[in-house]
This record gives structure tokens, sequence and C-alpha cells, in this order.
């Protein structure tokens, strides 16, 4: 007789920014118990800005991520200016929040396009070896071209303002280095209609791939739990300034108006040996643990309002799927949220880039030294609020770091999420789980477009691992996909 | 060169800038498909490390232990290993924790969990290395591409180079920090 099967290794997750592993692990009965994600890299930031400069840490944490960097920059340099005590000029305030929607649309972009839509566009027949951006090149080469091109608008949003796509040197304590030039804002604006027709098809492949049916969101990260995010003074989406809101999975807001700078006093981590990466939770809520998710669905899901005609609509429309006020619950919808908030940055973008505050080129940065002993920034990264959080001394020179990181505040959501997977599609599979079930596990990780070389860090590529153990725990046979 | 090339790439201690950087070619990515089939990838689900590679781009340092064994395993099936970006040219900012104890690191971010972090198998987390290291120190490296990241004109003039059988003139004005 065989021996049950006793624990399932997906390893490497494909097509993340960063490096997992998933485990499966059934009970004696042959039924899943408990799935896992581990993150397999650690990186130690929080330990070596020790020592640092204020004034150099945008340019260190910037490579925390190579996909978001400006998130990090700006996040950082928020907390410098709290640091030195300054208000930064309009100028610099509207420049900065270019740079964080750029980085949502190329994100965003990369998330849906060259990441998810292997999964979305090809079947799930296709051959793993196949299963790539590079597939859908070949195979939907106008989707995947407009896609790049999106993707590349964005990042040169960025490189026009900041002088650089990835890890530009240009956020600081007090505010920017350069001004923007006409001629560089004007190239960007005449990008902004392709932009738009390429998110209008992005969105309408989203919707129909949700009126289809056939991606089993019920079970798709389908669960309760509060939402965490930034809102604007009139509960509208925000992604720079604003307060936090907490909202239930029954759309009652648990908590408003929230300074960010006391994150601490309501998000509490635990660890656990099998990951890098830490376990966030809401510290005042009892109900399944505290567990919150951010990014895009939590902030479709807590803005009333995005303040722009387009990505309004687009929100209220978002908003039915949940029924009535509520929530919208399954993690697949991270998709078309993602698309949603791509709308909302090209339209914010234009406002911004039309306000002649913008292209002053006399007021760009308030100059002052280390005035507060503590300066905590917070933004909405593509992923989720990001926290940046320095402890100085008078000299300027960095004493502690903590940084909450978007991705980690959606670990135990992402747990949650595998294990409802693989609870659903493992029933009593005995030797017989398929790779088409493992790529469905996998797909349902990408839903949150986790970021682990943000969350800590990481490790290589290896083959899709499944162990057959006896009861004792040793090893009977490996099988390799 | 006859054929079309094997490229890979893999991704160690990094940020993803790197392989960012590389998608920064842009629409050069259908240009890239005439000439190479991705054969390994972060950006594929390709599980095992193929027999034959032509090309391999490491981004990142060898951070942790299991990056040792794939960097050999990468390098005995692949012709041209280029160190591509500053992490895995001289170590970079995944370097900057070096000569810190590793275990108090741990210790100091995850509190008692961190005890066992690499240390029992079945929690599956590589035991992390206590200096990184980059990529010549590990293996041995043919081409050297730094930029935290290389930009991607730089990336696309390496690879149609590599492509048309040629050795990249990494000349001055090519090379710059940051
Ligand atoms: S060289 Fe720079 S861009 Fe590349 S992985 Fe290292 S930090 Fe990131």
């Amino acid at each position: 007789m065989a021996e049950p099967l006793r624990e399932i290794l997906i390893d490497p997750v494909s097509r993340v920014e960063g490096h997992a592993r998933i485990s499966i692990i059934f009970d004696t009965h042959g039924r899943v118990s408990d799935a896992r994600l581990h993150v397999t890299e650690y990186r130690g930031f929080e330990h070596f800005c020790r020592g640092r400069l204020v004034w150099e840490m945008p340019r260190l944490t910037s490579r925390i991520c190579g996909v978001c960097p400006v998130s990090h920059s700006v996040t950082s340099a928020k907390a410098g200016d709290d640091i030195l005590a300054v208000a930064i000029p309009r100028t610099a305030e509207n420049l900065r929040r270019i740079l964080v929607l750029a980085q949502w649309v190329q994100s965003h972009t990369l998330s849906f396009f060259h990441l998810s839509s292997p999964d979305l566009l090809l079947g799930k027949d296709i051959p793993h070896a196949r299963r790539d951006f590079f597939t859908v090149m070949k195979s939907h080469a106008d989707f995947a071209r407009r896609g790049i091109r999106l993707r590349k608008w964005g990042q040169e949003v960025i490189a026009r303002i900041a002088g650089k796509r990835i890890h530009p040197d240009f956020v600081t304590p007090g505010g920017v280095l350069r001004p923007l030039s006409i001629q560089d804002r004007d190239i960007i604006l005449d990008g902004l209609p392709e932009a738009h027709n390429t998110i209008r098809m992005a969105l309408e492949t989203m919707k129909a791939l949700l009126e289809s049916g056939t991606n089993d969101t019920d079970m798709f990260g389908n669960f309760p739990s509060l939402f965490l995010g930034l809102v604007d003074e009139n509960g509208g989406m925000e992604y720079y300034g604003g307060t936090l809101r907490v909202m239930d999975a029954a759309g009652n807001v648990v908590a408003d108006r929230v300074d960010p700078r006391s994150y601490r006093d309501f998000i509490a981590e635990r660890s656990e040996p099998w990951s890098y990466m830490t376990f966030p939770h809401y510290a005042p809520s009892s109900a399944d643990g505290g567990l919150y998710r951010v990014g895009p669905l939590a902030r479709c899901n807590i803005s009333s309002h995005t303040g722009s005609p387009k990505s309004d609509r687009e929100l209220a429309e978002f908003r039915q799927r949940g029924g009535s006020r509520n929530p919208v619950l399954h993690s697949f919808a991270y998709h078309l949220a993602r698309c949603i908030e791509i709308l909302f940055a090209l339209e914010r973008i234009e406002e911004l880039l039309t306000d002649p505050e913008t292209l002053r080129t006399d007021t760009l940065r308030a100059r002052a030294f280390s005035n507060r002993p503590q300066g905590i920034g917070v933004t909405e990264a593509p992923r989720g609020t990001l926290f940046h959080n320095y402890s100085v001394g008078s000299d300027g020179v960095i004493r502690n770091v903590d940084l909450l990181i978007a991705t980690a505040q959606n670990n135990a959501a992402m747990n949650r999420t595998i294990q409802q997977i693989a609870m659903h599609l493992i029933r009593n599979a005995g030797n017989d789980v398929d790779t088409a079930i493992l790529q469905r596990i996998e797909a349902g990780i990408r839903c949150y477009d986790p970021c682990f070389s943000c969350a800590t860090h990481a490790l290589g590529k290896m083959p899709l691992l499944v162990e057959y153990r006896s009861e004792d725990d040793s090893l009977i046979r490996t099988f390799r996909r | 060169m006859d054929g079309r090339m094997k490229l890979a790439t893999v991704w160690l201690g990094g940020c993803s800038g790197c392989h960012m950087s590389l998608l920064d070619i842009d629409e050069r990515l259908f240009q890239l498909l005439e000439y190479a089939d991705i054969v390994y990838s972060p950006f594929t689900d390709h599980t095992d490390v193929p027999e034959q590679i032509d090309i391999l781009l490491v981004e990142g340092a060898a951070a942790q232990s299991e990056h040792i064994d794939q960097l050999r395993t990468l390098r005995a099936r692949s012709r041209i290993v280029v160190a591509f970006g500053d992490c895995a040219v001289v170590g970079n900012v995944t370097a900057m924790r070096n000569g810190r104890n590793t275990k108090q690191l741990l210790l100091e971010s995850f509190g008692s969990a961190g005890n066992d972090m690499g240390a029992d198998p079945a929690n599956h987390l590589p035991m992390l290395l206590d200096d990184v290291l980059p990529l010549h120190r590990v293996i041995q490296v043919d081409l050297f591409v730094p930029g935290c990241p290389p930009a991607a004109d730089l990336i696309w003039y390496v690879l149609t180079e590599l492509f048309a059988g040629r050795t990249p003139h990494l000349d001055r004005e090519k090379l710059h920090y940051g």
C-alpha cells in the first residue's frame, strides 16, 4: 500500500518578487492540515542602516526593492522630514506624489501583465515550462506589447522626474533635488492617452475573467478579514498623506482618522521559525487574531471614492461586487483593484502635472538639521501601507530603524489563502496531487503581488519537490514536476 | 553564432532591481525572443536547471547556504557567466550586513523564533551565510557588468554582443556606480 502523502513543497514560488516556498502538510488520513508560506530570505536593513546619516536613508532603503524603490525612498524622505521637523514645499510634495503614483502604474502593470497574465490567459493546461510572459508575448502579442509599453510609461515618468528608472537619487529629507522641466512634463502628458487605452483594455479583460466564473473566487483567498490603509480627509483614496482607516469584513469602520505615526500602538508582530517574514496583526482585534489585508484590495474597500471621474465609476462598480455596503473579500479581486488603481494614478498624475506649482524651480527643499529624535514616514506603496520609523541622535545619525512593509502585513492572509486553496483542491488526494493544483496554489499567492525582497529577502530556483514521507517522518520517495 | 541562445537569469541576494532593469529594455524584449530562449528565470516557471545554458545572468550576491550549491551547478552548465549588477560584482548593499553576528541579527529581528531559523530542516529555511559573498568568491565569472542596477541600454548592449559571439567592451563611459 502506498504511503500517505505527508508533505508537499512548492519550491520556489515563481513569478513573484523575491524568494519563497510553500509547504502543504497532511494529517495521517491524507487530508490537508496546514499550508505554510516560507519566505527564505533575510537582508537585515534594520541593522546595517544604524550609524548612517538620515540623509542617506532614501538612497539606501531604495535598495530594499527594485520593484518599488521610489516608494521606499519617498517614505524614507518623509521620515526624514519628520526628523528635520519641516513642512516641505508644495512643488516637492507634488513631485513626490507623482513618483508614488508612477510607481503604482509600473509595479501594478508588472504584476498584472508580466507576472500574472500567464495564469489568467494561458489556461490551466499549459505546461509549466511555457507558463510565462514570454509565451504570452507570442500568443497574445498585442496584449503583451501594450503591457510592456504601459510599464515603460510608468518607468519613464520616474526617469523624467527623478533622473533614472530604478534607484534614482532624487528625494531627500526636506524635499527633492531637482525641478521638473516643461519639456519633460509635456512628454509625460503625451503618453497618457495610450496609457488610458491600455488600462481600459486591462479592466475589460479582468472583468470578463471575473464574470466567466472560471476562477473559483469562492475559495481564492475568500475569508473575512480587516482592511487597513490611508484615506484622505474626506475618506477618499490616498497614497501619500492622509490618516489610517481600518474596516472590518462587514464594512464597519473600526478605526478612523488615526495618526499614522502611532502605528506601533495598534500593529503588533509575531514570528515563526519557518519564515524570515514576520506576521503583523491588528492588536485591538481579537477576531481571527487581528488578521488584516493591505494593498489594492484594502484600499478599494476602505476608500469611499477616488475623487477622479473615471476611476470613481470603476470603484463604485467594484463596490457592488461585495454586495451593498460590504467589502469585497476574495483575493482574486486584487487583480481588478490593481487595474482600478492604475486608472486612478493616471488621472491623478495628470491633475498634478497641470498644477503650475509642480513646475516651480525656486522652492524644492526645506533645509534643517536634526530637530526631533524620532521620525515616521508612511505612504501607500503598490502593495500596501509602508512605514519607515527612524530614531536619530542630534547629529542626524540613525540609532534605530523599524520598517513595517506591505507584503509582511499580508503574510497571515497569504497563509490563509494557500491553506484555503489547498484544502479545497486537495481533498483526499492521496498521492495524486497534480501540478495543476499546485500551480493554482501559487497563483493564489500571486494575487497579493507579494514582494519578498521588500519583506525581508532570498533564494534561488529549486524544482518543485513532492516528498512522500512515512508516519515516522522518514522520506519514502520524492517526486519532481 | 548559429542557432538560438539559451539565456538563463537567476536572482540571489539582491533587490530584483537588476531583473527590473532587464525588463526595462521594453519592446526590445520581442527582439530578445528572436535571438534567445529564456530557459530558466524568476520570470518563468521552469523548475530544473537546464543541462546547457549559453548565457547566465546572476543578480545578487551569495547570501545563504543554498546559493553556494546552486551557483556551482549553474556554473558547470553555463558557457558564459555574467555577474549582473553591483551586488553580484562586489556584494554592494546585500553585503552591508557583513561583520555582524548573524545569529544576533536574527534574535533581534525575530525574538526566540530566530534561534531555529535555518537550523531545523523541517522549517524549510536556508541558513544565512555569516558573510555575504560577491559572485567571483564562489565561482569563476566571465564578465562583470556593474551598476545598481546596470542601465537597460547597457544590458541590451551586453546581450546583443554576446548573442553575436563577441566580447562586450565595457569601456569607461559605460561604467559608473549607481
Ligand atoms: S545591484 Fe542594485 S539594483 Fe541590482 S540587486 Fe543589487 S541593490 Fe538591487
